[in-house]
């Protein structure tokens, strides 16, 4: 769709300075990119490669590996049934042939209101708690058929309080100097940025920690939408 | 790598190797071959393809490693034939060939494909995959020379890996992953490198495939000869043949100069050299009915007889009347060495005159080329030394020494200074980048090499900020106990050479101080513009000087034994040829391959010294604006279709061999000059190139120490020698007298002041341009970037248009109408405009007698 916007700019700028070398940015401006968008255009991978002075061919290099940087539009809310062995067992099958069918769409399209994209996914690790699925990475355990159609009643009416796809990203939070790697390249170093920073006492971390956590949005000028919620909240 | 020695044992043979080495390489050593696909000696190891995993015991009993990934080391015992191995090399072909398809029947690479040769050789002879395999659209174009097959392709990580460490273009990648994984370009962005064809010769499969091969030949059905392409590094290459036709170039792997790269100019030229445009009969002037006329319109055929004895009556006609200056020779680079020696025999010693220039005035005068020491490519690659460029863009020019410089700063620790007027494609690596004003760069020189850099005024010294200057100059001092090579050229065109000669005498002056200090000193690698220029000036085709770097007052015993008399004053150079000819003191025009109306920088002297000499001869391949003008053309043979020998720039001889018939009549240079001398009155007596190199190691002083059958000149296949890397003509052996700082003639030129509404003029050429080998290969006559003019972006923004948008560019002497985009790699208050470009003619906003060119922008 788009290239990033002056907001972001300002934002990958200086996410760049966060990395002794540019190109390390990559990643976390790829979800920055997806969190604007809510997938990651081949614009915004061009903007990216212009940012970091590499080709957009590097890019999309790295971002074609990752699955969850999606290329294409997805819907608001990316569903994604675990296939693994232990859902497998308990249903997962089942559950989704009940997705495709209440749905209307095949693995992998989006629904034509364009708020649900639904996946069938290999294991996302809560065996414990299957059949089990995400939406927008925010794990729903034990789902049965029921569950799937509240959910997707909820999703709908926008009630479930979930941020949109690509709103998860880290993209925006603050580290703190103390925490910082250190922008100077490895070489040449006598002793690692991260040895010099665990000398400090704990407890400073820590409180730097949660203070990074509630200041995360502070510079997040349009950002409106919330977007750490807790699974506990459907 | 370290100095020490390592001891250890493959194949129960003890293998002495260095540190550092890897298993794949000391076993090939010594002769033990272990098959692999991603393994290449010239890109670092990535154990990609598994092949080459080898029984390795380094003192815990033995398992299977990647001998690509292992170095050596003490005591290691390696097992390339066990029984785990070769069911490891069993294993890893049927896994390598469950997606590729089996097409070897109509894949091109069939009969000189690793992955077919290994299958047979370590593989399995069944599959027991039954199962579809993966399927992509079938072979997409990755560039308009290039075109890959995505379902062939076994992800050796070479292509890749060739894109983004030696090319620097990194513009193919990975994509997708898992058994999804496949190399791409960004879409709608094709790998427009220089250099793409290299990775279609590397391919271990059929995957990657040149447009230009495709479906043309079947590898057994080719013989080859190994021979150099005529261009001034010389790179080796295999030039291989069908049916007395010539059907590829491959890259050779030689040491010392192109490592088995190729740019894709020389690459694909291939159509130019069997175009069917090549002149295949003598041409005269004749009427339109085709009948040979003096003072006919046209070109008609006719046999060499009377083309040869019409030559000859112009050349003594002129002779008698005017005397043996009357007649001048212009170009020459486009030949081989003998084909040189005997044109520059012909000139200086038949006809008398010294008026020989191979250079069209877009070079360096010979006495600086041969006056200082020259450097080779492998002494500016000395790790830990400075390169100076003082050049135009290699990588646009000479793409294997960009390939070579490139790694030698990336890998070799060279530290690279700048000294240009615009950025290069090499400027990302540099050290310093010390961008000057066109023209003012022997002032630069000048303090970088120990003027007195005063840090606290704001001044630039032209052009050049006082801080960066200071930084540079540090740097080179401090490494001043390494080789320093100064790469030389003519870095614009739109000024004369003087201003470079100029910087270069410093740097020179600099040198001969470090060498006097026991340091290692400074030299050359001069880079000029067209084929075997080096040879030519070593040849003695150029005003005042003799075949093996001497100059006209000093010829060998042995040369005035066979020569005879020799004119007895410096003639003139190619811009003083033209001048001549436009005033009627020269007659008759010898043009030896060169194309002054098209390549000539004056354009408007050209078209008049052509218009007005009575007689113009040309020795050519192809058509060219030039020989349209003629009133006698000979057709000549092109590089694989005669023996000759080829000169490079560090003076590296080598060896040209012949494949292919030359089309027609078409004749090797040297024949022409011998038919014509014997009827002007002279026989040589040459009845092969051979003899005529025997003749150059007797006679030319430079030459003196090479053996003819230094460059095994007898008929033996090049496969038994290995890639020959030839001989490099040793400078000690001679100094040209009156030194190469005669050719520097006033020691700083005075540069006008700009005005405020001007931008200075900076132009050189690039790799596609209106060249003849380029407009005649139909895949690279396209590839020419559109014509634009390149400012500073502040300078842009003054202009203030849309980006793109078409300008007038006004010059004292001419306009043009050209688009205008920013450039960051342009410095503030010039403009960069491409020189030979097919939809511009620079040539046309050129002052030919001001020191620098500048240009005005209206906007329309």
């Amino acid at each position: 769709m788009a290239r990033l916007t002056p907001g972001n700019i300002t934002l990958a700028q200086e996410i760049i300075t966060r990395y002794p070398v540019a190109r390390s940015a990559l990643i976390p401006l790829l979800h920055l990119a997806q969190e604007q968008d809510g997938y990651v255009s081949s614009d915004a991978m061009v903007h990216i490669a212009e940012l970091l002075d590499i080709t957009p061919a590097e890019v999309m290099g790295t971002c074609s590996f990752y699955e969850m940087f999606k290329r294409e539009p997805v819907g608001e809310y990316m569903v994604n049934i675990c296939h693994g062995i232990s859902c497998h067992l308990l249903g997962a099958s089942e559950l989704i042939h009940h997705a495709v069918q209440t749905l209307g769409i095949k693995l992998g399209d989006t629904t034509e209101d364009g708020k649900i994209t639904l996946e069938a996914v290999e294991c996302i690790a809560a065996c414990t708690e299957a059949p089990c699925l995400q939406v927008n990475y925010r794990y729903r355990d034990k789902v049965s058929t029921t569950d799937f159609d509240q959910l997707i009643d909820r999703l709908r009416t926008g009630t479930a309080s979930i941020a949109p796809h690509g709103k998860l990203a880290r993209t925006r939070q603050h580290i703190a100097s103390q925490r910082r790697g250190g922008v100077s390249s490895p070489e040449g170093q006598t002793e690692p940025a991260w040895l010099a920073r665990n000398s400090v006492a704990d407890t400073d971390i820590n409180s730097t920690d949660v203070s990074s956590t509630a200041d995360r949005d502070n510079d997040a000028s349009d950002n409106s939408v919330e977007h750490n919620i807790s699974s506990s909240s459907l | 790598m370290s100095e020490v020695t390592v001891n250890l044992t493959i194949n129960e043979q003890p293998v002495q190797a260095q540190a550092g080495e890897l298993v794949i390489a000391a076993a090939e050593r010594v002769g033990v071959y272990i098959p692999h696909f991603c393994y290449h000696p010239r890109m670092s190891p990535v154990g990609m393809c598994r092949m080459c995993i080898v029984d390795i015991d380094t003192g815990r009993g033995p398992a299977l490693q990647p001998s690509c990934m292992v170095p050596v080391s003490e005591n290691m015992v390696v097992d390339t034939n066990s029984p785990q191995t070769q069911k490891a090399q069993d294993g890893v072909l049927e896994f390598l060939l469950l997606n590729h398809p089996l097409d070897c029947p109509v894949c091109d690479k069939g009969g000189e494909c690793p992955l077919q040769d290994q299958t047979m050789a370590y593989g399995p002879g069944e599959s027991r995959f039954i199962e579809e395999k993966r399927h992509y659209e079938k072979p997409i174009a990755v560039n308009d020379l290039v075109y890959l097959d995505r379902e062939r392709c076994i992800l050796c990580d070479r292509c890749t890996r060739f894109a983004d460490e030696v090319a620097g273009d990194p513009l193919i990648t990975f994509q997708d992953r898992g058994d999804h994984t496949q190399v791409n370009t960004f879409p709608h962005l094709p790998f427009s490198s220089y250099f793409s064809g290299n990775t279609v010769q590397i391919c271990p499969v059929g995957a990657l495939t040149a447009k230009q091969y495709r479906f043309k030949a079947r590898p057994w059905d080719l013989s080859e000869v190994e021979s150099t392409y005529p261009n001034p590094m010389g790179d080796r290459v295999v030039v291989q043949a069908s049916r007395d036709q010539v059907l590829r170039y491959q890259g050779a792997d030689s040491d010392a100069v192109n490592w088995g790269w190729l740019s894709d100019k020389d690459r694909f030229s291939l159509d130019a050299h069997a175009s069917e445009m090549r002149l295949q009969t003598p041409l005269v002037r004749g009427t339109s009915l085709g009948t040979p006329d003096l003072d006919g319109s046209e070109l008609v055929e006719t046999s060499w007889q009377r083309a040869l004895s019409q030559a000859a009556d112009a050349i003594s006609a002129a002779v008698d009347a005017y005397g043996p200056s009357s007649v001048a020779l212009l170009g020459g680079a486009r030949l081989s060495n003998e084909d040189q020696y005997v044109w520059a025999r012909l000139a200086k010693a038949v006809i008398g005159t010294d008026n020989a220039d191979a250079q069209l005035d877009d070079g360096l005068p010979a006495e600086a080329v041969l006056g200082w020491p020259r450097a080779t490519i492998n002494g500016a690659c000395t790790p830990g030394g400075t390169v100076i460029l003082l050049a135009p863009d290699p990588k646009e020019q000479q793409g294997t020494l960009y390939l070579r410089l490139r790694h030698a700063v990336m890998h070799e620790g060279v530290q690279l200074i700048e000294l240009t007027p615009r950025a290069s494609g090499l400027s990302q690596l540099a050290t310093h980048r010390l961008y000057h004003r066109p023209a003012e760069v022997a002032a630069v020189a000048k303090a970088l090499v120990g003027g007195e850099i005063d840090l606290d005024s704001d001044r630039r010294i032209g052009g050049v900020g006082a801080e960066e200057l200071a930084a540079a100059a540090n740097s080179l001092a401090e490494r001043a106990d390494r080789p320093i090579t100064v790469i030389l050229g003519r870095p614009s065109l739109a000024e004369p050479a003087a201003p470079t000669l100029a910087a270069a005498a410093e740097l020179a002056q600099f040198g001969k101080l470090l060498s006097a200090g026991g340091r290692p000193g400074l030299a050359f690698l001069p880079v000029l513009h067209r084929a075997n220029v080096f040879g030519a000036l070593d040849m003695g085709l150029a005003p005042g000087f003799l075949p093996g770097r001497v100059v006209l007052t000093n010829p060998s015993d042995a040369l005035s034994d066979i020569w005879g008399a020799l004119p007895s004053e410096r003639g003139l150079d190619a811009h003083g040829i033209l001048s001549a000819a436009t005033s009627g003191e020269i007659k008759v025009l010898i043009l030896l391959g060169a194309d002054p109306l098209g390549d000539f920088p004056n354009l408007a002297l050209a078209q008049k010294a052509v218009e007005t000499a009575s007689t113009v001869i040309a020795c050519e391949t192809l058509p060219n604006a030039s020989t349209v003008k003629a009133h006698i053309v000979f057709p000549a043979a092109s590089f694989a279709e005669r023996d000759g020998t080829h000169t490079n720039l560090e003076g590296r001889i080598t060896r040209q061999r012949q494949i292919v018939t030359p089309p027609g009549t078409a004749r090797p240079d040297w024949v022409i000059a011998t038919e014509l001398a014997r009827k002007l009155g002279c026989d040589f007596g040459y009845g092969s190139s051979q003899d005529i190199w025997a003749e150059i190691c007797r006679v030319a002083r430079s030459h003196e120490h090479l053996e003819p059958q230094d460059l095994a000149l007898k008929d033996r296949l090049a496969a038994d020698l290995g890639v020959q890397d030839g001989v490099v003509v040793a400078q000690s052996a001679v100094s040209v007298e009156g030194s190469a700082e005669c050719a520097v003639q006033s020691e700083f030129v005075a540069v006008p002041q700009i005005d405020s509404y001007s931008l200075r003029l900076v132009s050189s050429r690039q790799m596609y341009d209106r060249g003849t080998l380029v407009q005649h290969a139909s895949l690279l006559a396209g590839l020419a970037r559109r014509a634009l003019l390149l400012l500073h972006t502040s300078d842009f923004q003054q202009v203030g248009v849309a980006q793109g948008t078409t300008v007038q560019v006004i010059s004292n002497t001419g306009q043009l109408n050209l688009p205008v985009v920013p450039d960051s790699g342009v410095p503030k208050g010039t403009a960069v405009l491409n020189y030979n470009h097919p939809d511009a003619d620079v040539r046309v906003l050129l002052d030919p007698h001001a020191v620098v060119t500048d240009i005005r922008i209206q906007t329309q």
